[in-house]
């Protein structure tokens, strides 16, 4: 008698910690700023997520997942710490998908996530700076390190059998953080960088940067910058005076608008971007153009992604508590166990329910190194014929 | 030979660049020199008068490459250029009537008629983001280049290239064309000299019979033409994107006050120092010293690139210190 009602009452307890609730799920983007045209297509990705594992009934025995959203503005800072903010404290959220910029990300893991203890999964800051940064366990990124990109760039380049490049960035976090990756991969493979210089997005002219980096000189102008900003600009003005004929786009210049433009004055000219290949990619495609958005567009697989890993760790952990699953979150996304993808959460929950291992695959091939963050799949991208090619993927 | 490679150098990437931006300013310079000097207030709107002049262009331009027509190697924007004038016209005077008219009869401060000017600005930046929206266009036809490098190369044995786009030679000739045009007409016209007795004194003039609300009908419908004329310009140079046209209204203004606000020559000198000094001074001079036979270590550079925006300031701020009307004598600030 008293061993069957000590039982019910451990029973009583363990079902008060793991019973169904209600989870919710902050979601950082900037929904209004420079990347405002990208924002939606993420947002929903990590939606379909959301909905997927709620809609399942499989986490937590039965725990609901509501997406909350906020708007980081992607440039502000003080905005961003002020979103998630809002989400940790008056929302109560379990984890944050997002930032989405890397400088606002650095802002609010700093001043919101690690003093709170909420797990923030980045679908898109890319800086190398979080590579470093101090985050007791809880950030993550699904997107590659612009470090890991830096020297992609430099094995294309030297691979085409280019010794001597300039190299021109936009004057921000992304810019400097991936221009000076590059430079020093490059330096280090034997390539000579002639000189590294910023350049100013939404100026009215960009004569006096094409000269300066004309009178450095080089075989090819490696451009990190942006595609609808001063990137063009930049090679609008090298082709006008014939500085360069030969252009290394790394992913914020790989894009459709570009090809446009300047058609097949980009003969020569090639670059990459993130992107991930595959029966996953493909089966988020479906998923996204079944929930009525365009799942190939730039990082949306990734949030999907982010915001799965979180649930799933959540599962693993037996425990919504963000600095309890935080510990699960590696584990979940990397080998051994069985392959999840996009779509395939509900199995992905009940496998971890009984105690299997899982190895998430999802949108992205996601596969997580330390110190959390995606080992990267880039695709290798010419511009021969005036359209974008596909060579490969590295 | 190594001379000649120098030179070529040089007016590539310094001199021709230079003198089409410098060009595009000074046009903005004197539509912005002309409000002041007679109407006695900054324009603020005027960066975006010349967007939504544009926008104006670039609409009847399509309108004309629809049913056909075209001006074979030159673009057809030219064509359009004077239905752009008079449309944005008939919209400028509006804003006159219905917003500047009121401060002028009240003779208020000009600062009240700056900031009246700060809410036009807004007003006119959103209208042509919803008129054309906020993508770059690209609205240039015809042949892109008068010389193209590959071209002067071949001519010339050069190592070094030499361009000449289309769109910088028609700058440099409509510029100049409608520079000796303005000092005619300010010179010789009745109306000219009617529009400078306004400026010198607004109560004489109107004693000697001149209608002061013909001055400022004119003085407005000059001061957009030339801002349309400009900004078509920078947009057959560049591309068309709403938002560079109220980045560009900084160096306009700066060009004006170099040059002296209210001088309309100062305006057209302002637009040429001001651009020169942007691409000259981070100019690196390590390619044309390689000619002359040096063999420098470094890029003698002077100043990086970030910092040629605080060069036509650091020239705006010694211009004022010394000669706080400007270098050709304009009003004072």
């Amino acid at each position: 008698m008293k061993k069957l009602l000590l039982a019910s009452v451990a029973g009583g307890l363990l079902a008060g910690a793991a019973g169904a609730e209600e989870i919710k799920m902050g979601i950082s983007l900037g929904l209004t700023g420079p990347l405002e045209s990208i924002s939606p297509a993420m947002q929903k990705g990590a939606e379909l997520a959301m909905k997927e594992v709620s809609d399942s009934g499989k986490l937590l025995d039965g725990s609901t997942v509501t997406p909350v959203v906020a708007d980081n503005t992607c440039t502000d800072a003080a905005a961003s710490v002020a979103a998630v903010t809002r989400l940790v404290t008056a929302e109560g959220v379990k984890g944050v998908m997002g930032g989405m910029c890397s400088g606002e990300t650095i802002a609010s893991l700093e001043q919101v996530g690690v003093p709170q203890g909420v797990v923030m999964i980045s679908p898109s800051a890319t800086s190398p700076a979080l590579s470093t940064i101090d985050d007791k366990g809880f950030f993550f990124r699904t997107s590659p390190s612009d470090a890991r990109q830096g020297e992609v760039m430099a094995d294309i380049v030297l691979e085409r059998g280019i010794k001597s490049v300039a190299v021109t960035y936009t004057n921000n976090d992304y810019g400097k953080g991936l221009a000076d990756s590059f430079a020093a991969a490059y330096k280090a493979k034997g390539g000579a960088v002639t000189v590294v210089s910023a350049h100013d997005d939404g100026k009215a002219d960009y004569s006096a940067e094409v000269a300066a980096l004309a009178a450095a000189g080089g075989d090819a102008l490696v451009v990190a910058g942006y595609a609808d900003q001063g990137g063009s600009g930049v090679i609008q003005g090298s082709l006008d005076t014939g500085a360069f004929e030969t252009f290394v786009l790394p992913d914020g210049m790989v894009n459709n608008v570009l090809v446009e433009k300047f058609g097949t004055q980009l003969e020569t000219s090639f670059g990459q971007n993130p992107s991930a290949e595959g029966e996953g990619h493909d089966k988020f495609a479906e998923l996204a153009k079944a929930a009525g958005f365009d799942g190939t567009s730039a990082y949306a697989g990734e949030s999907y992604d982010a915001s799965a890993l979180m649930l799933l760790a959540m599962q693993a952990a037996k425990s919504s508590d963000p600095k309890v699953y935080k510990d699960k979150v590696m584990e979940v996304a990397n080998a051994p166990g069985e392959k999840i993808y996009p779509g395939e959460l509900a199995k992905g929950l009940e496998l971890l329910a009984a105690g299997t291992d899982i190895d998430y695959v999802g949108a992205t091939s996601v596969e997580l190194v330390e110190p959390g963050e995606s080992a990267g799949v880039y695709r290798e991208v010419d511009f021969k014929g005036g359209k974008l090619n596909v060579v490969g993927f590295r | 030979m190594d001379i000649l490679n120098a030179l070529v150098a040089i007016l590539n990437f310094v001199v021709i660049p230079a003198a089409s931006y410098g060009a595009q300013l000074a046009l903005g310079a004197l539509g912005v020199t002309l409000i002041y000097g007679i109407l006695r207030f900054s324009n603020f709107a005027h960066g975006d008068t010349m967007a939504f002049g544009t926008a104006l262009v670039i609409l009847v331009t399509w309108g004309l490459q629809a049913i056909g027509i075209d001006l074979g190697p030159v673009p057809t924007a030219l064509l359009a250029l004077p239905i752009g004038i008079a449309l944005c016209s008939v919209f400028v005077l509006g804003t006159d009537r219905t917003v500047y008219r009121f401060y002028r009869r009240k003779r208020s401060d000009p600062i009240i008629l700056v900031m009246a000017s700060v809410g036009v600005m807004f007003i006119m930046n959103g209208l042509t983001r919803l008129v054309i929206g906020v993508d770059e266009i690209r609205f240039d036809d015809g042949a892109r280049f008068l010389v193209s490098v590959q071209q002067f190369r071949a001519w010339t044995g050069l190592s070094e290239g030499l361009s000449l786009r289309v769109s910088q030679a028609i700058t440099l000739a409509v510029t100049a064309l409608a520079c000796w045009a303005l000092f005619r007409f300010l010179s010789r016209s009745r109306a000219g000299k009617a529009m400078r007795a306004y400026s010198d004194n607004e109560d004489l003039a109107l004693l000697s019979g001149i209608d002061p609300e013909r001055v400022v009908r004119l003085t407005w419908i000059i001061a957009t033409a030339l801002a349309v004329t400009a900004g078509t310009l920078y947009g057959l140079d560049k591309s068309f994107k709403a938002f560079n046209y109220f980045q560009i209204l900084l160096p306009i203004f700066a060009a004006a006050i170099v040059g002296g606000l209210g001088n309309p020559l100062g305006a057209v000198a302002g637009g040429f120092i001001v651009a020169f000094s942007e691409v000259a001074v981070t100019y690196p001079w390590k390619k044309i010293a390689n000619y002359l036979g040096f063999q420098p270590e470094g890029l003698l550079q002077l100043l990086s690139t970030e910092y040629k925006f605080a060069v036509s300031f650091v020239i705006l701020i010694v211009v004022l210190l010394f000669r706080p009307t400007g270098l050709f004598r304009g009003k004072s600030v």
